[in-house]
Parts: C-alpha cells; structure tokens; sequence
C-alpha cells in the first residue's frame, strides 16, 4: 500500500535519468507525444492512500501532454503552477497546500510564460515525475509533476 | 473644579493606558476552578522586569496564582520587529472560585481585568451529554429542511423535524474577540472550552507572536472529561477530522489550518471514538494521498493503542460489534460527501470513495460503543456540509444534510428516551446570510428565470414529494422549488436550479487572487449574473453575525436561557457532568 520513500525516491530519479535524453531526442517528433488526462493519474483512490496508475508509472520520465486549468500561482515569484481538473476555487483558510484537491499536478515551467484566466482550458507539456517530493523554496508537496513544462490555450 | 478636571485627566489617561496592555484571560474571562491556564500580559512598549507590579485582588500575584512568570524583555514579530515586553506563566490553576482582579503596571502601562472563576455542582445532573452541531446551522435550514422533508399544504407543516421537538433554550452570541464577525474555530472553541477567541483560534486566546502554538492555552471538555472523570469521548464529523469544528474539543493553536499538527492533539486526547474525514493527516508523508510532512503514520500509531479501523461503512458495521470501545473510523482522505451527493446523484467524489457512512450510522455506531462505559460520555457530533455547502451558496445540499442532521437528532432522542440521564443539545456554530423568500415555478411563463420566481401569494408551495418515506425528497429538481438566497456572496451566477452535476462553485479565482465569477454556469438557459457584494478577496458567501439558535432536552437543559455568550454554553455543559468534582478514584 504505502511506497516506501526511499525506493520512490531512487526509482524517480532512475527515471528521470533515463528520459532526459529520451526528451532531446523527443523534441522534433510532437505529434507521438503520449498524453494523459486526470481520471488516468491514479489507479486507485483509498482512505489509505491512493495508487498511481499503471499509465503513469509506465510515462514517468517521458514527455507528455495533460489538459487542464491553471490555479493562481501561490507567490508571484513561485517556481511552478498547479494544474487542476477543474477551474479552481480555495476556501478562505487555504494558506498551505493543504486544501488542494488530491488529483493535481504540479507543473515545473521551463521558461517562464503570462497567466492565462482561470476558466482558460490549457494543454501542459513536459517531462513527467511522481513521487512524493517537497518544493524546497514554498514547501508544497506534490505526488505528481510535469518538469521542463511549457503550455498554452486550447 | 480643578479636582474635577485632573480627574477626567487621569480618567482619560487610564483609557489611553488601559489599551496598551493585554492581559490574557481577558476582561470577563470565565474560567472553571481547577482547569488549567495560560497567564500572558503583553506590554505595548519594552519595560524592565523590576518595573512590572502584578497583584491578584491586591496581594503579589506569585501568592494567588502559585507560580512566578516568566519575563521576556523583547517579543519579537514578523522580521524581527520588537513588539514589546511580556510575561507568561502556563498551567495556572485557580481551585477556588470567585472574581479574581489582576492589576498590571509597567512604566506608563496599566491594565486591570477581572475574571470570574466558576464552579459545578457536586453532582452530576446527567451521566451523558450529546452535543450535536450542524456547522453554520441558521433558521432558513431549518424552515428548509422541514419543508422539502415534510411537505406543507395550507400553510401548516405536513410533518415535525425531530428538532422541531427539541425546546429552543437561548439564543447564542458567537463574536470572537477580535471582531463582530467569526469563524468555526473561535465559535466551536467558544462551546468547548468556556473562553471566546479570536476568529480561526482554537483552544487559546490569540497572543501577538506569529507562532501558532505559544498562545495562551485554556482547558478544553476533553481534556477536563480526562482530568476529573473516566467518561468516555466521542468525535464525529462529515468533515476532515482535523477541520476546526472537532479539533475544538481536543485542540490548541492559533491557526486552524494547523492540520497535521491537530491530528497529532487528536492523538493525543484518544478520543474513544472518533469518525470522519481527513485521512490525509494520519498517512505517512510517503504515501500519496498524505498531507503530512513528516513521517508519523497515525493509522498505526491508533491501531497500536489499540483502535478498530474503519476504511467504509462496511468497516464501520463490522468494527461496531468488536466491542473494543475504540473505534478509528477515517472515510475520506479530506471532507466527506454530502448526502445528496453520497445517497442520491454520486456525484462530488463518491466516485472514488464510494462506501462513505453517513451522520447516521455513524451516530448509531458511537452512541452504542460509548453507552458500555458505565461511567458515561460526552459526544460531539457535526453536521459539516450545512456549513461546507452554505459557503458556495449550493443551498439544495446543505438543506438535505440539514434533513440528515435531523436523522441523526433522532438517534440521539431515542438513546435518550432509553437513558434518561442524558442531556442534548441542538446548536449551531455561527450562522449564515440565508433565507427563504418563496419558490422558483418552472411552469411559469416565459424564459427568464428572474420571472419564475414566486413571491408573496405567487410563491404557492413546493411540490417535493417523499414516495418511499425515507424522509428525503424523492429529488431536488422539482418544477417548483424552495428558492434560497444568500444576502452576500462573490461574483456568480444565479441559475435558479439545483446543482446536479456536482457542488456549485460559485467563483474562481484570477490571478489577482480575485475571485470572479465561474464562468461553468454561464450559459445555464436563464443564469443571471448577480456582481459580488464582499471584497474580491471573498470565494464563496460567508458567515452572518447573525444569533445561534441552541436547542435542549434532557437534565441540565435548565441551564440554558436568554441571550447566552457562546462561551457561557460551556458552564452548562460541565455544570451538567459536574467537572469541577473528581470522579475517578
């Protein structure tokens, strides 16, 4: 049930290593790009804990692409962007991470692009990762991550 | 004359000076004797610890509270900015009741405040006590609930709510001591620990320093149950458990949003039972759905101190007949669905956690684990979408777990009917800007919504019906509906319909951290734009100054009456269990 941290963790970065070439060599050919939606990130939600799906686990370390809504960044300054299912609205005490939705993902920009609103459908692109992983500068923990991302309207 | 005149002087300059020290208990604190305290003064300016003169009804302050402070000679606040001397004393006890006078002077700075140490009975007047809260409860609920549960034909209710039979006792002022207005954390706080606080605090009064745990601490029910008696303790909640409701029977910190560390006073308390959401809080870091930050794995740690676990309602049945008196049910990683959502349209996230108990079975589960303590117990159960779904203004689904928080009140009477040596009260935490002003009549001519709403004599009567008699409306999406309104809310669409592909979310949020107007439900045939009347800054529509209604049955009920401060309720509550007497031997 539980991932043992260490293991995900190592596993992570075995991936990782593996798609950053796979990502050079990915770039030209866009239109093979896998994509994934947000019923397709886990394989089971429980009180326990949730599994990530098998899609996942198999696209880690690889570029893909997730629609999505883009959530108010937490600080202007900050690093990344939350993608969420659905346009996102937070109660009044949401200070933390705390209250966000389970099924988000964190997008890591490779460059850094304007906001778009709210309500905008987006298309995200970028080197996949999950685990659980701390940002060091905010302390957001995400389970899942786009790296190297970029996105834009659709 | 000049006497006259070097009085208002000193009067004025008393005022003046009176505002600059804070002394916690505040002015009119009410404290139960033998429960243990937090004694802080804050100095507005820097003072020198040979300057500082306290007494206590006029005797050296050390003699009466039994304990010498501890001078800071600098608090210091955000980026280090000197916010002045203090002093703190933790864990006072005052064992004998009366008013109790602190005179504070410092330099130029003096305060004077008068607390009223109370005491309890000798006995007990009930063995059990069942609090039971629907969380943002207002009248417009209720009215609702019994409408859209019973029917009505010719102005008069075809059926009783069974809070409909339950005395109203007083009317409740839930402002916290920061402001008129006020949240779930100072209001539940206000009930359980006898103190009110400033909104989003719970279980301490609210000091300067940007730490969320140095507040001045005050007892609260759970931790005076443990220290006088062997009574067992329930929590139930459709919210996370963590959420300020019920972590203000256990917890203390300034800041609700303190949810892993919340969990870890829950732990700490052990209510016996305990039921609800949040599971995310008790996951190790590691495991995905955790949102914790470190690596305590509450599952097991309650498992090991010997908890049933309960993932669902199956669980749930299975974990009532162990007879172990300890149950651990968590049904949901974050807040449960709501009743509409779980039992009728499985939307929301039923999907993913699609066995969820509801209020009821899980008040039937507690009432008969906590009922084999002889020595009694005191159960806290919260209705939490009433308040979770008000909030986004998607009134069909905080009426009907209204109707699923009367269905709980009537577990809670027919425990009392067999064990009259229990007292219930029916209450609220605060209340929200709702009404009913009449119906919406899709029958009505025309396409604009606006003009299907009936008012006055046009409004006629709903048409739910209850075919199957489960108290429910057989759907809420009936031609001629209750028509709810909110008296304030953020920019939004009003679509005059049920929402039945999921909660309403009103507005989201720009990147101006704006709050605008979702633009999901634009084109709904009919939707109207209705512009925002909080500041920007506002999500969904929020909490009314408006009085509590408190409702109560049962021995110790006589204690409620009037206008009561939020706080006062806590006097009645352990005047009832007589927890100024130990009753452990």
């Amino acid at each position: 049930m539980t991932h043992p941290d260490p293991q995900v963790t190592r596993r992570t970065l075995m991936t990782l290593l593996a798609g950053l070439p796979l990502l050079v060599a990915a770039r030209p050919a866009a239109a093979a790009t896998p994509s994934l939606s947000f019923d397709q990130l886990y394989s089971k939600f429980g009180v326990l804990g949730l599994e990530f799906s098998e899609k996942v686990k198999s696209l880690a370390g690889q570029q893909i692409t997730i629609k999505g809504f883009m959530a108010p960044p937490l600080k202007a300054e900050a690093a990344f962007f939350v993608l969420t299912e659905i346009p996102m609205s937070i109660c009044p005490f949401c200070s933390t991470d705390s209250d966000w939705p389970d099924n988000i993902v964190v997008v890591y920009l490779g460059e850094k692009q304007t906001f778009v609103q709210p309500s905008q459908t987006i298309e995200a692109s970028g080197v996949l990762e999950f685990g659980s992983w701390t940002d060091p500068e905010t302390g957001f923990v995400s389970l899942l991550r786009l790296r190297n991302a970029e996105y834009a309207s659709v | 004359m000049r006497m006259l005149l070097s009085a208002l002087a000193a009067t004025t300059f008393l005022a003046g000076a009176a505002q600059a020290t804070t002394v916690y208990p505040l002015d009119r604190a009410t404290i139960l004797a033998g429960s243990p305290f937090d004694f802080k003064v804050e100095f507005k300016s820097v003072v020198k610890p040979e300057d500082v003169k306290i007494t206590v009804n006029g005797q050296d302050y050390k003699t009466v509270l039994g304990k010498e402070a501890e001078f800071v000679a600098e608090e210091k606040g955000k980026e280090d900015k000197v916010l002045g001397s203090a002093l703190i004393a933790r864990d006072l006890v005052l064992p004998t009741e009366g008013a109790y006078t602190i005179e504070v002077t410092a330099g130029s700075e003096s305060k004077s405040v008068t607390w009223d140490v109370y005491n309890t009975g000798e006995t007990a007047k009930a063995k059990n006590v069942i609090f039971l809260i629907a969380d943002g409860f207002s009248v417009a609920h209720r009215t609702a609930a019994r409408i859209m549960s019973k029917g009505m034909t010719e102005g008069k209710a075809n059926g009783r709510l069974n809070l409909d039979d339950v005395p109203p006792a007083a009317f409740i002022g839930t402002s916290a001591t920061d402001a008129v207005a006020t949240d779930s954390a100072n209001t539940m706080s206000a009930y359980m620990t006898g103190h009110k606080t400033a909104v989003n605090a719970i279980g301490v009064y609210a000091d300067r320093t940007p730490d969320t745990f140095d507040d001045p601490k005050v007892e609260n029910i759970a931790e005076a149950i443990r220290r006088q008696t062997k009574k067992s303790i329930g929590i139930i909640s459709t919210a996370e458990l963590q959420d300020a409701t019920p972590a203000a029977v256990v917890a203390h910190t300034r800041k609700r949003g303190d949810k892993a560390e919340i969990n870890g006073m829950l732990f700490d308390v052990k209510p016996d039972v305990l039921l609800g959401g949040g599971s995310a809080y008790f996951l190790p870091q590691a495991t995905p759905g955790s949102k914790r930050k470190d690596d305590k794995d509450y599952v097991k740690l309650f498992q090991d101190a010997g908890y049933t676990l309960a993932t669902d309602k199956t669980e749930l049945a299975a974990a009532a007949g162990t007879n172990t008196g300890k149950i651990l049910g968590i049904f949901h990683t974050g807040n449960m669905d709501t009743t509409l959502d779980r039992e009728f349209l499985k939307k929301g996230t039923v999907e993913k956690f699609p066995n969820q108990p509801g209020l009821v079975e899980m008040t039937k589960v507690a009432l008969d684990s906590l009922s084999k303590n002889p020595e009694g117990f005191f159960l806290m159960v919260e209705a939490a979408n009433v308040d979770k779904m008000s909030h986004p203004l998607d009134w069909d689904r905080a009426v009907v777990d209204t109707i699923e928080f009367d269905k709980a009140i009537g577990v809670a009477r027919e425990f009392a009917a067999k064990n009259p040596d229990t007292l219930i009260v029916v209450t609220g935490d605060h209340t929200h800007g709702v009404s009913i002003i009449g119906t919406v009549d899709d029958e009505k001519p025309g396409t604009e919504m606006r003009e299907k709403v009936g008012t006055y004599a046009s409004a006629g009567f709903p048409n739910y019906t209850d075919e199957n008699n489960d108290g429910y409306p057989d759907k809420v999406d009936v031609t001629r509906r209750l028509f709810l309104n909110a008296n304030n809310g953020p920019d939004h669409y009003e679509t005059f319909r049920p929402k039945l592909d999921g909660p309403f979310v009103p507005a989201i949020q720009n990147e101006k951290k704006e709050y605008v107007a979702n633009e999901a439900y634009k084109d709904v045939p009919g939707a109207v734009f209705v512009p925002g009347n909080i500041p920007k800054e506002g999500d969904s529509g929020v909490h009314a100054v408006d009085d509590v209604v408190l409702q109560a049955v049962g021995p110790g009920s006589e204690g409620f009456k009037g206008y009561m401060e939020q706080s006062d309720v806590y006097r009645v509550l352990v005047d009832t269990m007589a927890l100024g007497v130990k009753q452990t031997n």
